[in-house]
């Protein structure tokens, strides 16, 4: 089997863009990624869709397929649709494509995985109809496919962006229901410097939010006591705003209060994470240059850290110099010298990213869910179940597996892992770094024995 | 379970027939299965194994493991998948059938 220098997992924005950075510096250099066409989810399959409805998605969006057409003409051997479900020290990487098992082998590693949507667990969030923002985008951008009478649910500029495509498609959402409050504004404008400093983002924010108020989206913000209602799919989002309760029906409700890092890959290589108060998260420990503790494995884009597109796309390229360096490809002396310019553009892209985590923080309602709402989708576990197992002295998510089967279902913990931390450090009076998350171990996704079984295994690793 | 779609599609693409529990569709060729099936009217695609609770696609990201499907025996996420003529899709069986003795 061939090795490579470099091995991307994931092709979006940071794995895109470090891929064709790697091979540029003549690293020898392999793609792998879950979907059929390179894009990620923020530019998902972009090349088709920026030329189908390119004006409707807007310019920050078609941009994307400049990095995957970039991609596309170098020296990259990229191989779609591959689900990676076993990274090995060494490295040799486990992955399943078309039916059969695989396995490559690197000296480096760089993990671009990306985000998911925080989980957002409101009594009524598992009924059909009821799916993230980011679902809600993607049905659009890849397939075309529009929700006629949606409700937008939760906080923050994405919520923006998807009721301004929405409006530009000529299905505006029949609302927004918002759960920022006035005081988190204020609070946020102590960083109103930085933000000022970031102004094209708050410039996009403000023309999306007009376009919002012209096409006649009522918007309810400050809501409160929200849930989705209905017998076998939902039919209405009830909430509490100023006092009175509101019942909007609609067919699909779209939900969001940002986005976090998809931690998986890198938990399963057991990397060091902390958590990040001002992002209510955990993130992965990692140097200047996004390496992990566990030398040669390194992180970029919103893995690492929610920063957004443009910050995973440099940060993929500033990972890739010490790559380079590491590898021979550059002096110690170049890497900084190319790294000094891409630092400072991340600087001025985060500049407004203080100023919007205070601005539109997580629906406390949500990362606190009352007890008889489900926070784990896949058995079905109350945040109540998870209370009740901190009252008989569970301390942990790996022990409240036990206790009560959270996390343990197919989707391994990615929707519930970061609730279960909180509610039980908030029943234990500890911090979520105290508490921790759950042990990921392979497969990071499943694998059948048909799979398996037409596997071509290779020896085990040595160590050159 | 089908009813009017609470979705419309842009994009008119060539569709191709395949089945859900049954039921004949056309869906267009090559599109997302799970985004496909949605915009047809299907509602629920499965129901859970725990309380026997419809569930629908959730994050379309191959994340969540929310849409999944059987195809030809083996349960898989619908997200994950593209239109193809003759796909005969079956909501898995969460009935516990397999365990009783044939």
């Amino acid at each position: 089997m061939n090795r490579r220098d470099l091995l991307v997992i994931g092709a979006g924005p940071a794995g895109m863009a470090a891929a064709a950075k790697a091979v540029k510096l003549g690293l020898t250099v392999t793609v792998l990624d879950e979907q059929p066409r390179a894009g990620g989810q923020i530019y998902r399959d972009v090349e088709r869709a920026a030329k189908a409805r390119g004006a409707m998605l807007g310019k920050d969006y078609v941009y994307g397929a400049s990095l995957a057409a970039e991609m596309r003409e170098s020296e990259i051997e990229y191989l779609s649709g591959s689900i990676v479900w076993a990274i090995e020290d060494g490295f040799r990487v486990s992955y399943t494509r078309d039916g059969s098992g695989a396995q490559i082998e690197a000296d480096r590693i760089l993990l671009a995985t990306g985000a998911l949507e925080r989980p957002m667990p409101l009594p009524g969030w598992t009924l059909p109809g009821v799916m993230t923002a980011g679902a809600g985008q993607i049905l659009l951008k890849q397939s075309g496919v529009l929700a006629r009478r949606a409700v937008l649910v939760g906080t923050g500029p994405l919520l923006y962006l998807i009721a301004a495509q929405m409006v530009r498609a000529g299905t505006p959402p029949l609302a927004l229901v918002e759960t920022q409050t006035r005081s988190d504004f204020i609070r946020a404008t102590r960083h109103l410097g930085g933000a000022l400093r970031g102004w094209r983002y708050l410039a996009k924010g403000l023309t999306m939010l007009a376009a919002i108020q012209r096409a006649g989206v009522p918007r309810f913000t400050g809501a409160t006591d929200i849930s989705v209602e209905g017998q076998d799919r939902a039919e209405a989002v009830v909430f509490t705003c100023a006092g009175r309760e509101h019942r909007i029906e609609c067919d699909t409700v779209f939900l969001h209060h940002g986005v976090v890092p998809n931690v998986q890959a890198a938990r399963s290589l057991d990397i060091p994470h902390e958590w990040r108060a001002d992002q209510a998260c955990f993130v992965p420990q990692l140097d200047g240059w996004g390496e992990s503790p566990v030398a040669g494995v390194f992180i970029a884009g919103d893995g690492a850290g929610i920063g957004g597109a443009k910050v995973a796309e440099i940060a993929g390229r500033l990972a890739v110099l010490k790559i380079a360096e590491a590898a021979g490809r550059l002096s110690v002396k170049e890497r900084d010298q190319r790294a000094a310019p891409l630092r400072r553009m991340i600087r001025r892209e985060l500049a407004a990213r203080p100023f919007l985590d205070l601005a539109y923080p997580p629906f406390a309602g949500a990362l606190a869910p009352v007890d008889e709402t489900i926070i784990c989708r896949c058995e079905e576990v109350t945040a109540g179940d998870i209370r009740s197992a901190a009252k008989l002295g569970c301390l942990g998510p790996n022990q409240a597996k036990s206790f009560s089967r959270a996390g343990m279902g197919p989707c391994q913990g990615r929707y519930c892992g970061l609730t279960v931390t909180t509610l039980l450090a908030g029943a234990n009076g500890q911090t979520a770094d105290q508490t921790g998350y759950y042990r990921i171990r392979p497969p990071l996704k499943p694998v059948t024995l048909g799979e398996l079984a037409a596997m071509s295994v290779t020896e085990p690793v040595g160590k050159e | 379970m089908k009813t009017a779609s609470p979705f419309l599609e842009l994009d008119s693409v060539e569709r191709v027939e395949l089945s859900f529990n049954g039921e004949l569709l056309h869906l267009p060729d090559g599109s997302n299965l799970a985004a496909a099936l949605l915009a047809s009217g299907v509602d629920a695609f499965r129901k859970t194994p725990v309380s026997g609770a419809p569930r629908a696609p959730f994050c379309m990201m191959g994340a969540c493991f929310d849409c999944l499907v059987e195809i030809d025996g083996v349960v898989q996420q619908a997200c994950m998948l593209e239109v193809r003529a003759g796909l005969e899709i079956m909501s898995p069986d969460t009935t516990g059938a397999f365990d009783e003795p044939a």
